[in-house]
């Protein structure tokens, strides 16, 4: 038993350093006074002045934060509802399209989605005149299809492990549907809900394929600006942009470690 | 699902009207929240690959939308022609570019979803052996890097991979190699793309897997007399199979359609389909031959979908 779980800690180890090499040396180097990004010339934040100089990246970031706020609310109101009629509704007609198609967005190719929602919207064009052109409003359409999604199998998920009595006793109470929804479900699975806000708004921040096909001219999201910035060639301030995110990020799930650290402690102590 | 119990629907149960049960009394508020998400999904999402079909079957055309009409019709002359044309998924078959990009695709997610098992395998199953505190730790861990925007963690690795990259600057200065490796825009660095970035979506799975088996029949072969690797590929492996299943269609679908990677990571000789696709699209503007190669890509997609599914509703049936 000695001898494998030595050689279980020595690869999994070595795939967390994997994981976390590349990201490493990306702020290090983010923080580089040479502009040749291989070379090191000292330490320096001039990336970081040069990054909220350029006013291309920050209105790009300002209109995927925008895009982002707004997908990330539609998809937890559509995604509830989605993984409540999943788990709380029984049996019903058509349950099994409605559950393969709230799964099938998270499994599909984007390029596949990007290419067939422009169609879509080129056609709703031709025949209705909406939308006219593409701009935020397409790219809030395609990103909130794609992380209801999402938020249906974490809502779903939380429903399903969740205990019922209390909704039965709500109902025995005489609580009508909707106020047992909102006064017993909704609470108990709002960190379902706050999870998978968190997650939609990261997805949407992040989708650069979808985004490519729907949006706009002059609705470029941040990911396209850093995808184009990325193939032109050697970009330092992306590396002070991708550091700022990473902090962020990491701020973000080490609360929410913390808190469920401390969370599982107070349950085991409870025992 | 366990049958509420309050006297609202005891009433309609009584009366044996178990079809109206369906419905249990709520009848319009009931179909309007199964109605929302169902629509929403149907417009933005199904409806969409019926149009990409449609256009899939039309001709390239100069024109806004750069795509020909089906159906042509002028009430004057009182005619209307309706064409479908196949040529699209013709060409596909007859110019071995796009066969080998399918292939070349289907070739590259294997190997690399098979490394991403490799790799995250151990990660899985010292997280699963963990203390519950650890675990939040660990696994919080795996996760923070899926957090982080996909595109930089895969921009990331081009600064890791270039000719005076780290690894290079790295091998070279502990002698290890005397010439720089070519490593970047080869097949090699979308291997390492897609093991690094889809990783997550490996560990996850596998983890629940391992989490939810039951020690005790660890015991048990070690007490029949099991060397610790004959109770891993005999007990631990099996039963972890429905994490595989599902980490490896995870990782394998969304990587057979790739875009990003291989665009970043990739050589101009690396084909995978994805870019095809966006090329296709974006560069030769043919909207029904990027739609045909869309909905090949589907149907190649289908048969592994149907596997997950399947597992999945294996997974849920046992527990």
């Amino acid at each position: 038993m000695r001898r494998r779980s030595l050689f279980l800690t020595i690869t999994a180890s070595m795939g967390f350093v994997f994981l976390y090499a590349p990201i490493i040396a990306l702020i290090v180097y983010s923080f580089n006074k040479s502009k040749l990004v291989t070379v090191w010339g000292g330490w320096s934040l001039k990336w970081y002045s040069e990054l909220f100089k350029n006013q291309q990246i920050i209105d790009a970031a300002l209109v995927s934060l925008k895009i982002a706020l707004v997908s990330a609310s539609l998809a937890v109101v559509l995604g509830t509802m989605a993984g409540f009629v999943l788990s709380r509704m029984g049996r019903f007609r058509g349950k099994m399209i409605l559950s393969g198609w709230i799964t099938a967005p998270l499994i599909m190719p984007e390029v596949i989605t990007g290419l067939s929602l422009l169609l879509l919207f080129v056609a709703m064009e031709g025949m209705f005149g909406w939308p006219a052109g593409r701009g935020t409003g397409t790219v809030i359409i395609a990103h909130t299809t794609f992380c209801m999604a999402y938020v249906a199998v974490i809502v779903q998920s939380r429903l399903a492990s969740m205990d019922e009595t209390l909704e039965e006793a709500a109902m025995d109470l005489g609580a009508k549907p909707s106020t047992l929804f909102f006064l017993v479900t909704l609470p108990l699975i709002a960190p379902a809900l706050i999870s998978g806000w968190l997650l939609s708004f990261t997805l949407s921040l992040d989708d650069l394929v979808i985004a490519s096909f729907v949006s706009g001219p002059g609705n470029s999201t941040l990911p396209m600006v850093i995808f184009s910035k990325v193939r032109l060639g050697v970009t330092p301030e992306v590396n002070a942009l991708a550091t700022i995110m990473i902090a962020i990020v990491a701020v973000g799930v080490l609360a929410a470690m913390y808190q469920m650290r401390r969370q599982t402690k107070l349950s085991s102590g409870q025992e | 699902m366990s049958i509420p119990s309050g006297s609202a629907w005891i009433d309609k149960s009584a009366t044996g009207m178990a079809r109206y049960n369906l419905f249990r009394g709520v009848n319009w508020g009931r179909l309007s929240v199964i109605a929302v998400p169902g629509l929403w999904l149907g417009i933005f999402f199904f409806i969409p690959f019926l149009v990409v079909f449609k256009i899939s079957l039309s001709e390239s055309a100069i024109a806004v939308p750069p795509y020909s009409a089906m159906l042509e019709w002028d009430l004057e002359e009182a005619y209307a022609t309706f064409k479908l044309n196949f040529g699209n998924y013709l060409y596909l078959f007859e110019d071995t570019f796009y066969l080998d990009a399918y292939i070349s695709s289907v070739k590259i997610a294997s190997i690399s979803t098979f490394f991403t098992l490799i790799v995250g395998f151990p990660i899985a199953y010292l997280i699963a052996r963990s203390k519950p505190s650890m675990r939040v730790v660990l696994l919080s861990l795996v996760i923070l890097p899926f957090w982080t925007s996909f595109l930089l963690r895969v921009y990331a690795w081009m600064g890791f991979l270039k000719k005076n990259g780290i690894v290079n600057e790295f091998l070279l200065s502990t002698g290890i190699i005397d010439q720089p490796l070519v490593m970047l825009q080869t097949d090699f660095a979308v291997y390492i793309g897609i093991v690094y970035t889809y990783l997550p979506f490996m560990i996850l799975p596998l983890y629940t897997a391992l989490e939810k088996m039951d020690l005790t029949l660890l015991e048990a072969a070690e007490d029949l007399g099991s060397r610790p690797y004959q109770s891993f590929f005999l007990v631990t492996l099996p039963l972890a199979v429905p994490g595989i299943i599902a980490g490896c269609m995870l990782v394998f679908i969304p990587a057979v359609g790739e875009f990003v990677i291989p665009a970043l990571l990739g050589g101009s000789d690396t084909l995978m389909i994805g870019r095809v696709l966006w090329d296709e699209f974006f560069l030769n503007r043919d909207w029904p031959m990027a739609s045909a190669v869309a909905i090949v890509m589907l149907v190649v997609l289908v048969l592994p979908v149907m596997l997950i599914r399947n597992a999945q509703g294996k997974e849920e049936a046992h527990s």
